[in-house]
């Protein structure tokens, strides 16, 4: 463990709670953060696939992109928000539905990916031309400034980092938030609403980094503590660590931004071609369009892929893939599945080899072990689509 | 039969010139559910501090260092299939290795049972 001083990092408004609840902190995207509570990893991530776990994300970037000229109501200004935007990413965001939220990426002028991020197009009528934006925390600044300098004059960016940024997951996550936004029930995976609680108002989107259903919640520091406290009342809901929620988004083929996902790795590399809607495709338009669309029609040198190690130890970051002897490629994120019960991986390897199925050695302490390629996710998603 | 402890939370129960050694509760308790525990073959031979065995949580990989200088008489082959042994009896049923001890006399530069719980409680 990184023996860090905790005195220079940031704390998010939930950490008088971690600290409460026993947690171990470690210093994550320069917080200090819970990697986990006195439960352990293993049990948080069973948990969290069987009842409702409660994470705290509020070391992540939300924002707001507004038009420099305000919001309206009308599709025309979430069209010229979103134009805005599209300069930047290769997703279509002018397709957005009111209250539809999409993940897409960041992209350099090379078509690498610089971050992950989901982009909302608001529900509300009277609140077109602003997109909600949540980015990583790690690349927070990063993004801001890309945003700020990319569309300056054009819209202002309202970061929304000062207040409670949660994520319930779990089966039961629709039924413990249902007691107090009845709404959300209605909600299908990536849709978003404003909704007031006691007079507060919160984003609540229909998404997650687990594979299961849930909610990502956005309120001020006061009602978001507020809330997160009366959730964790609740017998089925516990408080879920960043170990945990590493192992859940790994069975879930979910990428981590700086271990799957880096400025020299394409979105067609990193099988995120599907952010890449059709519009775009035909229109291009986005920084390092040439390759992306090349890669679209040729197919890319390298893949990420799902890695499912045939004995018992895990692979970690790092680790060489071998197949004949040769190097192939390499493992960008590994460890152990609780929910697969078995190690699992995901890396990258040369196209040829990236089929399903194809028997790989991964050398681990010097050793080749055996595993092959596997289809993500190591567990079905149950999104609620 | 005595029982000594390092500053990296291995013990060693010894018996004459040999040893049984594993990871100390403390260790299990940092390191969280343990799911995979590499051990070395029998017959294989270590220094004081050299790395024999590794651990594995679901969170990451942690070395187990050589108390003592020797060679691998058994190892504990039931840990292969049970790692979660290694949470739930480190200092017992979940021991790692039997050892030959090549120098004996290596044991006064570890710590005894009470001077161990102190260096635990300062951590």
């Amino acid at each position: 463990m990184a023996e860090t001083s905790t005195e220079t990092l940031r704390r998010t408004a939930l950490h008088p709670l971690h600290v409460e609840y026993g947690a171990k902190l470690v210093a994550f995207a320069g917080y200090d953060m819970p990697v986990q509570f006195p439960a352990g990893v293993k049990e948080e991530h069973l948990w969290t696939r069987t009842q409702a776990g409660l994470f705290d994300v509020s070391h992540m970037g939300p924002c707001f992109l507004t038009l420099a000229g305000g919001t309206r109501r009308g599709a025309e200004a979430h069209e010229e928000i979103a134009a805005l935007i599209e300069t930047l990413v290769p997703s279509d965001i002018k397709g957005l539905k009111p209250g539809q939220a999409r993940l897409t990426v960041l992209l350099n002028d090379e078509g690498g990916i610089l971050d992950d991020l989901i982009i909302t197009r608001p529900y509300e009528e009277d609140r077109q031309g602003e997109l909600y934006i949540v980015v990583n925390g790690a690349m927070k600044a990063q993004d801001w400034g890309i945003f700020e300098t990319a569309l300056a004059g054009k819209a202002v960016l309202t970061r929304a980092d000062d207040g409670v940024l949660f994520a319930l997951q779990g089966p039961k996550a629709e039924i413990v938030l249902g007691a107090y936004f009845p709404e959300c029930t209605g909600l299908k995976f990536m849709e978003s609403r404003r909704l007031v609680l006691d007079g507060e108002t919160f984003v609540v989107s229909r998404c997650g980094y687990t594979g299961e259903d849930g909610f990502e919640v956005l309120g001020s520091a006061a009602a978001g503590t507020a809330l997160v406290r009366l959730l964790l009342d609740d017998p089925c809901v516990r408080p879920i660590g960043l170990g945990a929620r590493d192992s859940l988004r790994l069975e879930a083929g979910l990428c981590l931004y700086g271990h799957d996902l880096a400025p020299d790795i394409s979105p067609v590399e990193a099988d995120l071609a599907w952010v890449i809607q059709k519009r775009r495709r035909e229109t291009g338009g986005f920084p390092g369009a040439a390759r992306i669309l090349r890669e679209l029609k040729d197919g890319p040198a390298r893949k990420r892929v799902g890695i499912q190690p045939l004995e018992r130890a895990p692979a970690r970051e790092g680790t060489e893939v071998y197949v004949d002897g040769a190097p192939v490629g390499l493992v960008t994120s590994g460890g152990f599945g609780p929910s697969v019960d078995a190690p699992v991986a995901m890396g990258y390897v040369a196209a040829a080899q990236a089929a399903p199925g194809t028997k790989i050695d991964l050398m681990v302490r010097g050793k080749a072990r055996p595993a092959e390629i596997a289809q993500l996710p190591f567990i079905p998603a149950r999104y609620k689509r | 039969m005595t029982t000594y402890y390092t500053k990296d939370h291995e013990w060693i129960r010894v018996d004459g010139d040999t040893g049984t050694v594993g990871i100390t509760a403390y260790a299990a308790g940092q390191l969280g559910d343990v799911v995979y525990v590499e051990l070395p073959e029998t017959g294989a031979k270590f220094a004081r501090g050299d790395d024999f065995a590794v651990v594995e949580s679901v969170k990451a990989a942690s070395d187990v260092y050589a108390p003592v200088s020797g060679a691998v008489l058994e190892v504990n082959s039931a840990l292969t299939e049970a790692p979660e042994k290694v949470s739930e009896a480190a200092e017992s049923e979940a021991w790692f290795v039997r050892v030959k001890l090549a120098d004996t006399s290596e044991l006064s530069e570890l710590m005894d049972e009470a001077a161990y719980a102190a260096f635990c409680k300062g951590l």
